[in-house]
């Protein structure tokens, strides 16, 4: 350790420059990452997009595509639940763009004076995801009530937790499936989740027999292992996504209008979500 | 002019020393700032789902402290004396959990003991047995994460034991549990307990291990960092989880501060 006291000048001034070369070697460091990040000449632009979990496929390919047409542009996405993003830019994370998969979150950050626009993204739809090999029986909805399934749940707070809770009321109130149906699933839930792809991960692992996700979750690439159960029409919540321009960029309003493009829809179709406007 | 020469490195040094405290102080001070200046904090500490969590916590790295103890102080003893090909890589293995990330050790938790893991598997087929989403894959998460710590500490204190007292001990009579008792275990005391604090520290804080493996249920597998992730991700987010950090912080010093004494008077006593 250096901390000791110099017995003679020679190591004294060993450390000096040591130190000194410390120093440099830091400024340096910050000099370049500043010109990395300046970088003239060619346009080098970022735009930081945060989106809910389950635009994750979707939103991958989107900033592929808008990058492979935007030479120079880069587009981070992060992924996470809808309300851990929306803390984050309370708290002040730079995201240019976000995602949400309910308007609340959009909502929030508007009242915090944080939103330049927003608009409708897509609409969802909720199906339960069921296990394959398991030994409980899941062919309807109401088979989520059978005792002793082991059933995951996005948390309440996040919109897939919220939504599946809201369709399991919509059922309780209706009454066909008996009374209590909505605590009669809830008694099954073993974990409440942080986002809806954690929440279907826990199927394709087998760990859970069944849990409630987006349609899309289960669109295009399907995980192995598993399959959908659908839940009846007049149980449905839409899940109304929306997207929020964060910042006055050009690049980040371009990517914006991008998503919302034709094309854009093209691709979120085919990842299972449905247009604006189109309430399924 | 030399003086101020030879004096430059040490202000260097100071700087950097304060500016390393600035960086971990800071954000405690952040989170004090943050929770005691909200009126909501109170209620956050005494709800439901802290006191839950707060319980589940306490016991189930208690647990796991007790576990990592009674099975890694042979393992350390042994792994210190034994003399056999390979004992390298068996020591690089036992601090392996030390390096994975959480959540990979979540994951290979799942694979080993969940529903289709290689002895998870059979169990479930067999027995109808499931370890995930229980309160049992709690503490098999921190303890996977938090006995490597234990064994390490524990083996560089019976190490730095000089094996010429425990061969004057057997030359006086002193069976092999007497003479640990008698001899290693007072001189190895401080190790143990910092090993000790350590593991548990660990466990109180584990949560992607647990996330992945045990899952988040409140009074089952929700343990306080799960209830503060799940906080800050609600709502009114940030004063549920700034409350619940604080109560973990302040719980977490009373205990360390018992390690150290626990860890002191040991030394004091040898």
């Amino acid at each position: 350790m250096a901390a000791g006291p110099p017995r003679d000048a020679p190591r004294s001034r060993g450390h000096t420059v040591s130190l000194r070369a410390l120093g440099a070697a830091g400024i340096a460091a910050a000099a370049l990452s500043l010109a990395a990040c300046g970088g003239d000449g060619e346009r080098r632009e970022t735009v930081t997009v945060f989106a809910a979990a389950s635009l994750t496929d979707a939103f991958g390919e989107l900033a592929a595509a808008f990058e492979a047409r935007n030479p120079g542009v880069t587009v981070r996405v992060s992924f996470a639940g809808s309300a851990a993003l929306r803390t984050q830019v309370l708290e002040g994370a730079p995201a240019d763009v976000f995602a949400s998969a309910s308007p609340d979150e959009v909502e929030a950050l508007d009242a915090a004076g944080l939103v330049v626009e927003a608009q409708g993204l897509a609409t969802n739809t909720l199906v339960v995801a069921v296990a394959e090999e398991t030994g409980q029986e899941v062919g309807a909805f109401e088979d989520l009530a059978e005792p002793g399934l082991r059933l995951v749940l996005a948390a309440a707070e996040v919109p897939a937790g919220r939504y599946a809770r809201n369709s399991l009321a919509l059922a309780d109130a209706d009454g066909v499936y008996g009374p209590g149906f909505a605590a009669r699933v809830l008694a099954n839930v073993r974990s409440n989740e942080a986002n809806v792809r954690a929440t279907l991960a826990k199927v394709e692992l087998g760990e859970a027999d069944a849990a409630i996700v987006y349609a899309s979750d289960l669109a295009g690439d399907a995980p192995d292992g598993v399959r959908a159960v659908a839940i009846p029409e007049r149980f449905q919540v839409a899940a109304e996504y929306r997207i929020a321009l964060l910042s006055e960029g050009e690049t980040a309003r371009a990517f914006v209008a991008f998503v919302t493009s034709p094309e854009g829809e093209a691709v979120l179709a085919r990842h299972g979500f449905s247009p604006v406007g189109v309430t399924p | 002019m030399t003086a101020l020469r030879a004096r430059a490195p040490y202000a260097g040094v100071g700087l950097l020393i304060a500016v390393f405290a600035v960086f971990f102080l800071l954000p405690f001070a952040g989170l004090l700032e943050r929770g005691l200046g909200d009126s909501g904090a109170w209620e956050a500490i005494t709800s439901d789902t802290a006191l839950d969590a707060l319980v589940l916590s306490l016991w189930t790295s208690g647990i796991s402290l007790v576990i990592a103890v009674v099975a890694g102080t042979p393992v350390a003893y042994w792994l210190t004396h034994a003399r056999f090909p390979g004992k390298g890589a068996v020591e690089a293995l036992i601090d392996l959990p030390i390096v994975l990330p959480p959540t990979i050790a979540g994951v290979a938790l799942l694979t080993a003991f969940g529903r289709k893991g290689l002895l998870g598997g059979p169990l479930d087929d067999w027995f109808g047995l499931t370890l995930g989403f229980s309160t049992v894959a709690v503490i098999m998460a921190q303890l996977f994460v938090g006995a490597p710590f234990y064994v390490r500490a524990a083996r560089a204190g019976f190490a730095s034991v000089d094996a010429q007292y425990e061969r004057v001990a057997h030359t006086l009579g002193a069976s092999g549990l007497r003479a640990f008792a008698r001899i290693v275990l007072p001189l190895s005391w401080p190790s143990l307990a910092a090993g000790g604090a350590l593991c548990w520290a660990r466990a109180l804080g584990e949560l992607g291990a647990t996330l992945i493996f045990a899952g988040n249920l409140q009074g089952e597998t929700q343990t306080m960092p799960l209830a503060i992730l799940s906080a800050f991700e609600s709502a009114d987010g940030l004063t549920t989880a700034v409350a619940l950090a604080i109560l973990l912080l302040a719980v977490a010093l009373v205990a360390l501060a018992a390690f150290w004494l626990l860890s002191t008077r040991g030394r004091g006593t040898a």
